[in-house]
């Protein structure tokens, strides 16, 4: 068998069936190889492309995704993707071609040392130097990818060991790992475990606060079950949204610095926070000197280096979200709780302040989410970065886990598209629906080929304020409305564009047009772009300043009339 | 400004100082010294790390940086042995000036030091000192008169006293 063959079968075993990648000639051998295989690969346009849609797979799934790229630049194209994956802590394993074994460190054409680039953005990687390393290296990857806290692993494959022919024992793919350097704690200590039962007895304020780490544990029954049983609210981090459902009389939506004021304000009174498979990120400890300061904090993680990095709890517990929350359920069962009059001023807030925007003046990008709400509940939602994300965060009604897939970590513009390509392969039959924003759009439209060559039928929803409008959104506060190079007010005719790479395209410019243009995008099978040109200036509110603390929410004013110059408006009109 | 040693012990296989030492200047913290060699066992090798704390909180980023190295799959034990009571060695060689006339001076700070003079020649000599960290300072200091030519240190090597192992 040679090396190629054995990354194939490897992948087989691994129960791999889809790869997202991009030829060249280091990987000439192993693309020669998938050939003949009934493996499906999705041939993106970009690199990049091919690590978001293994990560958006991944998401979506649960399972490892897996990207192929060649040497040199085709490996430094998957770098923005692997450290994407990295910051959220999404399984993708990343194969790099590589130049022969007798060539590296000869500068060799299109040598890149990958390993090299990608050390600190990966959670392991290897460069193979005999084809007989590949079954417990192919093995060992989705091992480490997949378990403990969740991340990227390359594997760099030089050009001889995909042709080296070896004599496989088909066994070293099914051997268990051994890595001594590796033991991930899965079970929470018992006394951390009644440490924090305790706590919450005690509780008179609790709130739970939950994130990315209960969606990578599937933890999310265990999670509504023990709010239910001592009658906790729940907010979620971006990345835990849909962990918790938002329907839910318990539920506080998304906390940070675009959080809900009532999610803000809960952390800021809360005495006990109950904190998941979070991290206390900037965009939600905003001060972390402030946060949550009367609160006793218990944090749940399955990674100890999360523990103390930001806030020090009063009860850590390393470990799986899902086993310590059940271990928690299980102790606390029978006692009783009554957090009612705690409720009762949370729900008071719910009411006071709901998230809220003006649907009157013009096409806002929130009534464009919520009639996507209206039509494709059950739609799993990509994002870009950027206002649109944190609007399809506020906006959409996210009741179940891996619906809603973002950036979250790396912030990476461009994401959306390819995660969507990437959800759609492992959600077939789900609508798939990437929110964008005119500017992200640019960043990997080439992808759109991908998708209507590929039959992946996924609708992209531009929120075009012809604006890079998050940054605007900065300029317009804290830098006096000096829009240095924000406004991409343009010519690109994205609907154009769309049909030019074979898709359907939309313009959509009035209120009454929304819903019949959703209508049609998801009736048919058919990859769909909508240009959406909203309201430009419209900004995302609630907000936190960076560094303020949570309760310092800056509010929504109203639009002021004429923001446009009035040559902006007439092109707008002429649409 | 504390002075931290860790202990680190590794899988021998390539590029894993690297992946070790990247830890260190992502945080923005300064490689004292590093000693890497191979164990009694082939595939395990030992790094002695010594780093100097000197920012404010640099204890917590210490800590940071202790748990993301035992997350690196091919660390198989990381200790901070600063606290321990410890064996601590530092293996230099020293190339001075040395005329003729100046060896008899030299060769007795050699022995108050217990150091070892390992090459002698025309205008030059090369002494071998093997000790803790103020005790190489301190012939530094006495030999810098005669004129320091050239200095290897190995870096620090640690074990904690008794029968405890890492
Ligand atoms: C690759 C990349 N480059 C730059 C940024 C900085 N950035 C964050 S949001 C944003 C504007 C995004 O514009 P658009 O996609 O139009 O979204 P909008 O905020 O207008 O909805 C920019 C430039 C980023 N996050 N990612
Ligand atoms: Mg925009």
């Amino acid at each position: 068998m040679t090396g190629s063959e054995a990354i194939l079968k490897g992948l087989e075993v691994e129960g791999v069936e889809v790869v997202f990648g991009y030829p060249g000639g280091a990987v000439l051998p192993l693309y020669d190889a998938i050939y003949d295989s009934n493996l499906r690969h999705v041939l993106v346009r970009h690199e990049q492309g091919a690590a978001h849609a293994a990560d958006g797979y991944a998401r979506v799934t649960g399972r490892v995704g897996v990207c192929i790229a060649t040497s040199g630049p085709g490996a430094t194209n998957l770098v923005t993707g692997i450290a994407n994956a990295y910051m959220d802590s999404i399984p993708v394993v990343a194969i790099t071609g590589q130049v022969p074994t007798t060539a590296i460190g000869n500068d060799a054409f299109q040598e890149i040392n990958i390993t090299g680039i990608t050390l600190p953005i990966t959670k392991h990687s290897y460069l193979i130097k005999q084809a007989e390393e590949i079954p417990h290296v192919i093995r060992e990857a989705f091992y480490i990818a997949s378990t403990g806290r969740k991340g990227p692993v390359l594997i760099d494959l030089p050009k001889d060991v995909q042709v080296e022919a070896f004599d496989l024992d088909e066994r070293d793919f099914t051997r268990p790992v051994k890595l001594r350097g590796y033991k991930p704690t899965v079970k929470g200590h018992a006394l951390q475990i009644k440490k924090a039962a305790t706590l919450i007895e005690g509780a008179k304020k609790p709130v739970i606060y939950a994130g990315g780490g209960v969606i990578a544990s599937g933890a999310s029954k265990e999670l509504i079950e023990l709010a239910e049983l001592i009658g906790a609210p729940v907010t979620t981090t971006l990345m835990g949204i849909g962990a918790f459902p938002i329907n839910h009389l318990l539920s506080l939506g998304m906390v940070g610095m675009h959080g809900t004021k009532y999610a803000n304000y809960a952390i800021c009174d809360a005495d006990l926070i109950l904190a998941v498979g979070v991290r206390f990120d900037d965009r939600v400890a905003t001060d972390p000197s402030q946060f949550a300061k009367d609160a006793k904090v218990i944090h749940i993680d399955i990674d100890p280096a999360e523990i103390g990095k930001v806030i020090i709890p009063d009860v850590p517990i390393v470990g799986d979200a899902k086993n310590i929350l059940r271990a928690l359920i299980d102790r606390l069962i029978d006692s009783r709780f009554d957090y009612s009059e705690w409720f009762n001023v949370v729900r008071g807030w719910k009411e006071a302040y709901p998230l809220r925007y003006n649907p009157e003046d013009g096409l806002k990008p929130q009534y464009i989410i919520e009639k996507i709400n209206e039509l494709a509940p059950d739609a799993i939602i990509t994002t870009e970065v950027g206002q649109n994300q944190m609007w399809a965060a506020q906006y959409f009604k996210y009741s179940e886990p891996r619906t809603f897939i973002t950036s979250g970590g790396l912030g990476t513009m461009g994401y959306g598209l390819p995660a969507a390509i990437g959800a759609k392969v492992g959600a077939p039959d789900r609508t798939v629906i990437d929110i964008s924003g005119d500017g992200s759009f640019m960043m990997k439209c080439q992808e759109i080929a991908t998708a209507v060559e590929g039959n992946i039928p996924i609708k992209v929803m531009i929120l075009n304020n012809q604006y890079l409008g998050m940054v605007r959104q900065w300029q317009e506060l804290f830098y006096d409305r000096r829009y240095s190079f924000t406004d991409i007010h343009s010519r690109t005719d994205f609907v154009k564009l769309a049909e030019a790479f074979g898709a359907v395209g939309m313009r959509v410019t009035k209120l009454k047009e929304v819903v019949p243009a959703l209508k049609r995008a998801f009736e048919i099978d058919e990859v769909v772009v909508i240009d959406f040109r909203i309201e430009r200036e419209e900004n995302v509110y609630p907000m936190v300043q960076a560094g303020a603390p949570l309760d310092e929410i800056i509010e929504p004013k109203t639009v002021p009339e004429n923001v446009f110059p009035t040559c902006e408006k007439e092109a707008l009109e002429v649409e | 400004m504390v002075k931290h040693t860790l202990t680190v012990l590794v899988e021998n296989k390539a590029g894993v100082a690297a992946r070790v030492t990247g830890l260190f200047t992502r945080r923005g913290f300064n490689i004292d010294s590093i000693n890497a060699a191979i164990t009694d066992k082939p595939d395990i090798s030992r790094l002695t790390i010594v780093i100097t704390s000197e920012k404010e909180g640099g204890e917590r980023q210490l800590e940071q940086i202790t748990k993301q190295l035992n997350k690196l799959i091919d660390v198989i034990k990381i200790s901070d042995i600063t606290a321990y009571d410890s064996i601590e060695r530092e293996l230099v060689l020293i190339k001075v000036d040395a005329t003729p006339e100046q060896r008899t001076e030299i060769l007795q700070i050699v022995e108050i030091f217990r150091a070892r003079i390992v090459d002698l020649a025309a205008g030059s000599m090369i002494i071998e000192v093997t000790g803790a960290e103020d005790k190489i300072a301190a012939i530094l200091t006495m030999l810098a008169d005669f004129g320091i030519k050239e200095v290897a240190r190995t870096g620090k090597v640690a074990m904690i006293r008794g029968a405890k192992t890492l």
